[in-house]
């Protein structure tokens, strides 16, 4: 899963720290997402690894108190300068959710609605066509692309989900505890989905799943009540944590 | 293909159309204040000048100077009380039967159909119902005889007209009282089940109480609904030149819409100003009525606490 | 015995604690039965009156129609174009009317479908929790103000105003009486459409927003259409309140029955024309005195078709989100 040759750094969280209202949730956090890699948040409940994620999409801006301290870049700029419109940074990071969230549209009106928006000016149906077996979805509904996206299970709306993100041909995926709504079969098709995606984009999940993070992730973070306790390699991360806590958490200890 | 050529940088426009069309939501807000305001101002700027005590204890009359609103507003009072006594109970007792002793049966979803339906009929059609079966109840004439002590029929009488607008307004009433009866958590009732109460138990000393803000709130506005309307007591003969007070539940009335719609009708301008000043007065009345039900309800959504 | 749609243990009835033992006014269940039994068909009677005045009215309409019928025949009734109930030659063609109707409704419909949308998008996308206080008690009033308040409003402000940018427009005009019933039901729309946004999961607004969208695509791509079959159900509503309309189009459209599309003209509806009726001195029994029942029964019938039609489309586009 790893390689060794050097990737270069697409967002970099300095010293952030992120509150709502007076609570801090997250408390001076800093570690890298590196180009090409997969990611994955790890953390108890409650422990700030959303609300991390949320923010380097500034996601967290449509909550009224909530304000960011420190520095988070994406290729080197400033994401909460105020000269930079949300909007643009939206379309270049993508976000899937963790229930699945299809609008209540056609499964091809879900994946061409934003790049409709964006004034995209190349083939919809090929975009469709190809975002679809992105998402691994294509053959199951390459009959129905008229249907409502509603009719389809959870775990293919979920990868509709992804589809839907990738048309906009983000550089970023994060991905928000995607398969905690799903059984475990959907659950492994998108597990199979993310190490598949990473050739060609950047993903951060957060993930609840310890397993999860060991199968799926090249590094992992691990966060504890606002704070990053340690940040590294899956395989190390898992079997020589630096950090006791790390280890208590990876034991089952508690969480 | 490179992304800055399949998605080419329209923010600029996208951002341009976002202000402007939340400028027309602002503005199609605003349409609707400033029609309230012109019309509030103009009713005030027109009537004031008219309205005086005189105004409350006159007749109407053929001299705009003259005229007065005892009659109009004394005949809604009555019409309004003996309404207010038909349509709470009726209302509120069918809200009871619908939201917590029937079942979702066939029965019931008619039953709510029908009174959907009966909330959107005109109020017009009301007035027609109202004089053929209050008011002739289904005579030809309205000459009165007595009928184990009642008058009947009920002619063109406080009684028909407030008969006429329970009807009206029961549906509207129904349905504003389950909602309230619906915003009841279930919680409350189980806990009542829970220590043996029987269903009436539950309702009258759980459920009622809890929902009594929501249901006193539908009541006022049936009530302020019914206190506005023409039409239907045009239909069944409240009469427009009336020069007394109704002393019994059969008399003859008129109500201050009616009065209201008198005056506006007639050619002259001094009598529009007239008309302004019994709109001051109706809506004085509505707007104490509505003033009233924020008191009771803070009231007893404080004694809940 | 009944019912219910709340979970009640089977068998449930009041019992005193035993706590309190043989001290306690203990009444055998067989007491309960009645007063309980009373209790729930005196409820069960006043929901009935909705069949009784749903049955009464369509008895009374028909019944009082019946000997219109025997003298004008419904042909003539339903298809002709004049409408002249007391000046020779006497023509009882209710097209006029409908048409009358239809003018008034249309302007208030053109007028009230984007005005109430775009208000009730502003409440539910854009209006701060401070703004929403204010204004929807705003709004409310605006719901509140008595129909001949509305009329009054009419004759005094709009007509005199429109008439200084159209010269041409009479005294009595449907322009008039269509933009203020627009206004009465600007409330209705905007309070309903509120409504149905805001029952559209933020969820949806969360994605559409993830995906790089601004907030007027989100607001009409997204949170619009899903929350279609309530909002054109509350235009369907506005409709039928606007076609039911009476004292505003009696005091400003005019008592001309003519079939026009100009609304500039002074017309005469359905309502306005058995308005017009009962305040003269129309005797029982003529036919111009029969024919309010028979415009009465075609408005009914009309509104109830545009509420079964609103019902219908809230049963039809239901989708899984509404």
């Amino acid at each position: 899963m790893t390689s060794s040759e050097p990737h270069s750094v697409v967002l970099a969280a300095e010293n952030v720290s992120i509150y709502y209202g007076d609570t801090a949730a997250v408390r001076d956090v800093s570690f890298d997402v590196l180009k090409h890699e997969v990611l994955a948040i790890i953390g108890p409940s409650g422990c700030g690894k959303s609300t991390m994620l949320r923010s380097f999409n500034r996601m967290n801006d449509f909550i009224s108190d909530c304000h960011v301290d420190g520095s988070i870049t994406f290729l080197g700029d400033d994401i909460n300068d105020s000269n930079l419109d949300p909007v643009s940074l939206r379309q270049r990071i993508g976000m899937v959710f963790q229930r699945p969230n299809p609008f209540a549209k056609s499964i091809r009106a879900n994946i061409t609605w934003a790049p409709k928006m964006a004034g995209f000016t190349g083939d919809y149906e090929e975009l469709v066509e190809r975002t679809l077996n992105e998402a691994a979805l294509w053959d199951e509904v390459k009959d129905k692309l008229d249907k409502s996206a509603l009719s389809l299970s959870g775990g293919q709306q979920q990868r509709l989900c992804i589809a839907r993100s990738l048309a906009m041909s983000p550089e970023v995926i994060l991905m928000d505890e995607p398969c905690s709504a799903l059984d475990p079969i959907a659950t492994g098709r998108i597990e199979d989905l993310m190490d598949a995606l990473k050739e060609n984009y950047t993903v951060a999940v957060v993930t609840h799943n310890l397993q999860q993070a060991g199968r799926i992730a090249d590094r992992t973070a691990f966060m504890y009540q606002g704070e990053l306790i340690e940040v590294g390699a899956t395989s190390s991360l898992f079997t020589q944590p630096k950090h006791q806590k790390t280890e208590d958490y990876i034991t089952g200890r508690f969480g | 293909m490179k992304r800055s050529e399949l998605f080419p940088d329209m923010l600029e426009k996208r951002h341009k159309r976002d202000r402007l069309f939340y400028s027309l939501t602002v503005g199609a807000l605003w349409i609707g204040v400033v029609a309230l305001f012109v019309l509030i101002a103009g009713v005030l700027w027109e009537g004031l000048p008219w309205l005086d005590w005189n105004f409350l204890q006159e007749f109407p009359s053929r001299k705009p100077e003259k005229a007065g609103f005892k009659a109009a507003f004394w005949g809604s009072i009555w019409v309004i009380a003996l309404t207010t006594m038909f349509t709470v109970p009726i209302g509120v007792a069918g809200a009871i039967y619908l939201e917590e002793y029937s079942a979702n049966n066939r029965f019931h979803k008619v039953i709510e159909l029908l009174i959907a339906n009966l909330a959107g009929v005109p109020s017009i059609i009301y007035g027609m119902l109202g004089l053929i079966v209050f008011v002739r109840m289904f005579q030809e004439t309205t000459d009165p005889h007595t009928f184990f002590g009642i008058q009947v029929p009920f002619g063109r009488s406080v009684l028909a007209g407030a008969l006429t607008l329970s009807l009206l307004v029961l549906p509207v009433l129904t349905i504003t009282s389950r909602e309230a009866l619906r915003a009841v958590p279930d919680s409350l009732r189980q806990a009542a089940f829970g220590l043996g109460a029987t269903r009436w138990q539950c309702t009258r000393y759980h459920v009622l109480p809890a929902a009594a803000p929501g249901i006193m709130t539908g009541v006022v506005l049936a009530i302020s609904r019914a206190l506005g309307e023409t039409a239907p007591l045009i239909m069944m003969g409240a009469l427009t030149y009336v020069a007394f007070t109704p002393s019994s539940v059969y008399d003859s009335f008129t109500v201050m819409p009616i009065q209201i719609f008198n005056w506006a009708s007639r050619p002259q301008t001094d009598f529009h100003n007239v008309a302004a000043a019994g709109i001051i007065v109706l809506l004085a009345v509505l707007l104490s009525m509505n003033a009233l039900v924020v008191v009771l309800r803070n009231r007893a959504e404080k004694r809940r606490l | 015995m009944f019912h219910k749609n709340h979970a009640e243990p089977s068998g449930a009835r009041g019992q005193s604690s035993a706590r309190e033992g043989r001290l306690a006014s203990f009444r055998p269940s067989r007491w309960r039965a009645p007063k309980e039994l009373l209790l729930g068909y005196g409820l069960q009677l006043s929901a009935t009156i909705s069949i009784l005045v749903s049955f009464g009215i369509l008895f009374v309409l028909v019944k009082e129609s019946l000997p219109f019928f025997e003298l004008v025949s419904p042909w003539d009734f339903f298809t002709g174009a004049n409408w002249s109930p007391l000046l020779e030659p006497r023509s009882f063609g209710i097209l006029p009317l409908i048409g009358g109707t239809l003018v008034v409704t249309g302007v208030a419909t053109l007028v009230v479908i984007p005005v109430g949308s775009l208000t009730g998008i502003f409440l539910s996308e854009y209006a701060s929790k401070r703004s929403r206080k204010i204004f929807k008690p705003v709004l409310e009033v605006l719901a509140g103000v008595p129909t001949v308040v509305y009329g009054y409003f009419a004759i005094t402000v709009v007509t005199p105003a429109l008439r200084t940018v159209l010269p041409d427009l009479g005294v009595y005009n449907a322009l008039s009486a269509g933009l203020v019933v627009a206004i009465m039901i600007i409330p209705t729309v905007a309070s309903l459409s509120d409504d149905a946004m805001r029952s559209v999961p933020n969820s949806l607004r969360e994605a559409a927003y993830g995906l790089g969208a601004t907030q007027r695509e989100v607001s009409l791509g997204v949170v619009f259409p899903s929350a279609l079959s309530g909002i054109l159900a509350a235009y369907v509503l506005a409709i039928g309140r606007a076609l039911g309309e009476t004292m505003i189009v009696t005091m400003a459209a005019g008592a001309t029955p003519q079939l026009t599309l100009d609304p500039t003209e002074s017309v005469q509806t359905m309502t306005g024309y058995i308005v017009q009726v009962s305040l003269g001195d129309t005797p029982v029994g003529t036919p111009e005195y029969l024919s309010i029942f028979a415009v009465g029964l075609t408005l009914f019938v009309l509104t109830l078709g545009i509420n079964l039609f609103s019902f219908w489309i809230r049963h039809r586009y239901r989708q899984a989100y509404s």
